[in-house]
């Protein structure tokens, strides 16, 4: 496939792994933060190729995973509504709140759907009039665009049974807290492509400058990451710290401009608790006051959310990077994907689930 | 969640006063909203995430960045590399993609 395919070819990956080889001259440990990228990689075998003193860490960007459990309870309560149709990305479903998921609900008679889109939300909203129907709105900036323009667009259509359920993260605040923690040990970032599709790259120069790391927004497939980890290991090499764009095809500077605009038309920022990690201040997005009316939470007032996060999961400092899923007791033994302990072993996209589906098990490590 | 794929615009239409498309990835066609992209035309890539184009596809830099990575290939044509373990082999690529 056409801008797929390309970015595959054996030869040109071995040669760039060359390029990596001749410029390492120390160990580096490298965070690629995009849950897309740690599946390409863990896929692909990309850790394993690269010189045994370059450690690439997983980092907390998996949308799935970080979505606070509060906010999961939250969204049980209101899909088993017998008023409410309740639309999320498939993703959603499987992560486990205190003591069920969005599955559960459903067969439990609630009306739970997949959307492949926010606008089929709205589409839903329309043909169903005497029903509530909310949107489970979670994602980093690359899904906020669509989320955002699914509250406009009802807004503009005066559709009084749209809601979302909103839990927008936002990726440079999450850099920030990592490199400010005494335990950060990550000298390099991969950022995430597609949020850059969406945000541009310059919010990532105050960060390099500041603490002196280079911050290389990549791409996802394996030449792209290759190259990535080329330009974070040549800078390393040299003492320097920029922003190298290595998905120009993709990504520009300033990003999407009419997609932000839209996003600060609905959203403004607000401190944001991520699962495992705790509130990072201004990390997160939260619908304006001038679109209270189509914000599930103010809607529906949940109430007696009691969480209970099982004592076993680490999946919090994996996030950080401090840890990696197979030092979790649980991992493939109580935790698989088919009975998840916590949500970075639901989504494709979370570490656990990633080293579980690839059989990174201790013994071949 | 960020997965987002590049497909070609083939069809531009409105709906709901949206601007919209059919984008084409290799044979499967589906819909995409493309009011982030006002200025594509049908034949641009662009790069779609849950129903919307949120960026297109820049066919300069695409071919930038090929011609960086042709340089490396040809220089270890000529130096010669032999990895010992062989790097994602049309095997591997199928069996991991199952
Ligand atoms: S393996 Fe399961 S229990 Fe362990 S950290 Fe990962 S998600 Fe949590």
């Amino acid at each position: 496939m056409k801008y797929i395919d390309e970015y595959r070819d054996p030869e040109k990956i071995k040669s760039i792994l060359k390029e990596i080889e001749t410029e390492v001259t120390r160990p580096w440990v490298i965070m690629e933060i995009c849950g897309g990228q740690t599946h390409s990689i863990i896929k692909n075998g990309i850790d394993q190729l690269l010189p045994k003193n370059i450690e690439l860490v997983h980092g907390p960007g998996c949308p799935v995973c970080v979505t606070p459990l509060e906010l999961i309870d939250q969204a049980l309560q209101i899909a088993a509504r017998p008023d409410v149709i309740f639309t999320s990305f498939g993703d959603m479903l499987r992560v486990p709140g205190s003591n069920k998921d969005l599955f559960k609900v459903k067969s439990e008679g609630g009306d739970v759907r997949i959307v492949y889109s926010p606008l089929e939300s709205l589409k839903i909203a329309r043909e169903n009039p005497d029903k509530e129907v909310v949107f489970f709105a979670v994602g980093f900036e690359t899904t906020a665009p669509g989320n955002a323009m699914a509250v406009y667009q009802a807004a503009r259509e005066h559709l009084k049974n749209f809601t979302e359920l909103v839990s927008h993260v936002l990726v440079p605040p999450a850099i920030k807290a990592l490199l400010s923690s005494p335990k950060n040990r990550v000298q390099g970032y991969l950022a995430a492509g597609h949020v850059c599709a969406v945000m541009g790259w310059s919010e990532y120069e105050p960060i390099a400058e500041q603490y002196k790391v280079p911050v290389v927004p990549t791409g996802f497939e394996p030449m792209d990451i290759l190259s990535g980890i080329l330009s974070v290991i040549r800078q390393l090499e040299k003492g320097e710290y920029k922003v190298d764009n290595q998905y120009a095809r993709a990504v520009s500077k300033n990003g999407n401009e009419a997609a932000q605009k839209i996003i600060n038309e609905v959203y403004e920022i607000c401190d944001r608790k991520w699962r495992g990690i705790g509130v990072i201040p201004a990390s997160g997005m939260c619908l304006k006051e001038k679109y209270a009316d189509y914000d599930a939470g103010k809607k529906f007032g949940v109430s007696n959310i009691e969480t209970h996060e099982p004592e076993v999961c680490i999946s919090g400092i994996i996030l950080q990077g401090l840890k990696k899923p197979i030092d979790c007791p649980a991992f493939g033994k109580a935790c698989t994907p088919q009975h998840p302990l916590g949500a970075t072993m639901v989504s494709s996209e979370g570490a656990c689930a990633a080293y579980y589906r690839y059989q990174r098990f201790k013994t071949n490590i | 969640m960020c997965l987002a794929i590049p497909g070609k615009v083939i069809e531009i239409f409105e709906e709901n006063n949206l601007k919209m498309g059919k984008i084409d990835y290799n044979g499967v066609i589906n819909k995409a909203c493309l009011a982030y992209v006002p200025e594509v035309v049908t034949g641009q890539y662009v790069i779609v995430h849950a129903g919307f184009a949120i960026s297109m596809l820049d066919e300069e830099e695409a071919q930038r960045s090929f011609e960086a990575w042709d340089d490396f290939a040809d220089r270890i044509r000529e130096e010669g590399y032999e990895v010992t373990s062989a790097p994602l082999s049309d095997k591997k690529r199928k069996e991991s993609d199952k």
